[in-house]
């Protein structure tokens, strides 16, 4: 884990981005007033007794949630355009994904193992963890609360095209579906495939098209509408040489 | 909400093993973070992957040793505040008196302030 943690806060807020375009949720407990939970209390006891005996700091636990708030799905969206864009890395990715973050500046800790699943024309990768909630937070931030649901963790082993259906993805019976099923020591990434009529996005327009879900495995990145200006679009058509299997 | 018979079908399993059943429609809405969760997540990974007070292994453990219950009716960093409480306990680095007297005094501050708190505590085992 990196204690190193020193980007500046003048020129962002904190406020989340899940890569579903970045509008705020309702928080799961107001914490500001109403009635307060049991476990609510118990956090605070708990807190103030670690910092009274000097087990933890104020300020570490403040850098901590900063770190994880640095972490998100945007972070990983880079990641994928990279891959996309550069070959060369895209292999050491496949190959050492904590190296290849590393270049990028992304430390993930020794604590588990990340692996890259690419998903190709023949084959469909999510993950899952039906254990617990098992994920790349150190990529992709605090996963989101349907993740760690008992209804996401027991259906989506057994039926992973019924939950894809769920989430608005439907993939087509010539192409595999693979669910990968997370531990606390191996944690998956879902690397999207490259939607087709982007060649002529950059890196940044790439990581976009890119959300949360798409590297869970949930969503596919959406094919960006043609620009006003008639230049740089997709014509949906092109799509339809692809699945010639079946 | 939470389909708890389907664990008729899930005979002599863990409770947290629950890959292959059927817990129905996933509920997708989006929640951000409490600031108090938030917290209990910042805690709990400095306690273990800084401090070296316990592994991932036994933060697991804790929570895979709830009863069905508690298992299925709290919520994630409900569980997860619970295990810190216990393992915090159970290395020593707390006692069970001096926790539930912070409880009880961190209660009766917000109390005090207006708030409303619950009566109810949470149970160690």
């Amino acid at each position: 884990m990196s204690d190193e943690h020193d980007h500046d806060h003048s020129d962002h807020d904190h406020g989340h981005d899940h890569g579903d375009g970045g509008h705020t949720h309702p928080p799961q407990r107001d914490h500001d007033a109403g009635p307060m939970g049991a476990y609510e209390v118990m956090e605070e006891a708990l807190r103030l007794l670690l910092i009274e005996k000097g087990v933890l700091t104020d300020a570490e636990i403040a850098a901590q949630i900063d770190l994880m708030d640095s972490r998100s799905p945007a972070l990983g969206a880079r990641v994928v355009a990279r891959a996309w864009t550069d070959a060369a890395f895209k292999a050491r990715l496949m190959s050492d994904c904590r190296k290849a973050l590393a270049e990028m500046d992304i430390d993930i800790g020794q604590l588990a193992e990340f692996k890259v699943v690419e998903n190709t024309p023949e084959t469909h990768n999510v993950i899952v963890c039906t254990l617990c909630s098992c994920y790349p937070k150190l990529l992709l931030g605090i996963p989101p609360a349907w993740y760690k649901s008992l209804a996401y963790r027991s259906r989506t082993v057994i039926d992973p095209r019924g939950v894809l259906a769920e989430f608005g993805v439907k993939i087509p019976k010539s192409q595999e579906v693979r669910v990968h099923d997370s531990t606390a020591d191996l944690r998956y990434i879902v690397l999207p495939q490259r939607p087709d009529g982007t060649e002529h996005l950059d890196e940044a327009s790439l990581a976009a098209l890119v959300s949360r879900d798409c590297m869970i495995g949930t969503a596919l990145p959406h094919v960006p509408a043609p620009a006003p200006n008639g230049r740089g679009g997709t014509s949906p058509s092109a799509k339809k040489k692809a699945g010639g299997r079946g | 909400m939470r389909k708890t018979k389907l664990r008729a079908d899930a005979d002599g399993r863990a409770v947290h093993d629950v890959g292959g059943l059927d817990f129905g429609a996933i509920d997708r809405t989006e929640h951000d973070l409490a600031l108090w969760e938030k917290r209990v997540d910042a805690m709990m990974i400095l306690l273990y992957a800084k401090k070296g007070l316990w592994s991932v292994d036994a933060m697991r453990r804790t929570i895979e040793d709830y009863g069905q219950q508690t298992y299925d009716k709290t919520e994630y960093y409900e569980k997860w505040v619970r295990a810190m409480r216990n393992l915090l306990v159970e290395q020593e680095v707390l006692s069970r008196a001096e926790i539930e007297a912070k409880m009880a005094e961190v209660a009766a501050a917000h109390v005090k302030g207006g708030r409303k708190v619950p009566s109810h505590t949470v149970s160690w085992s």
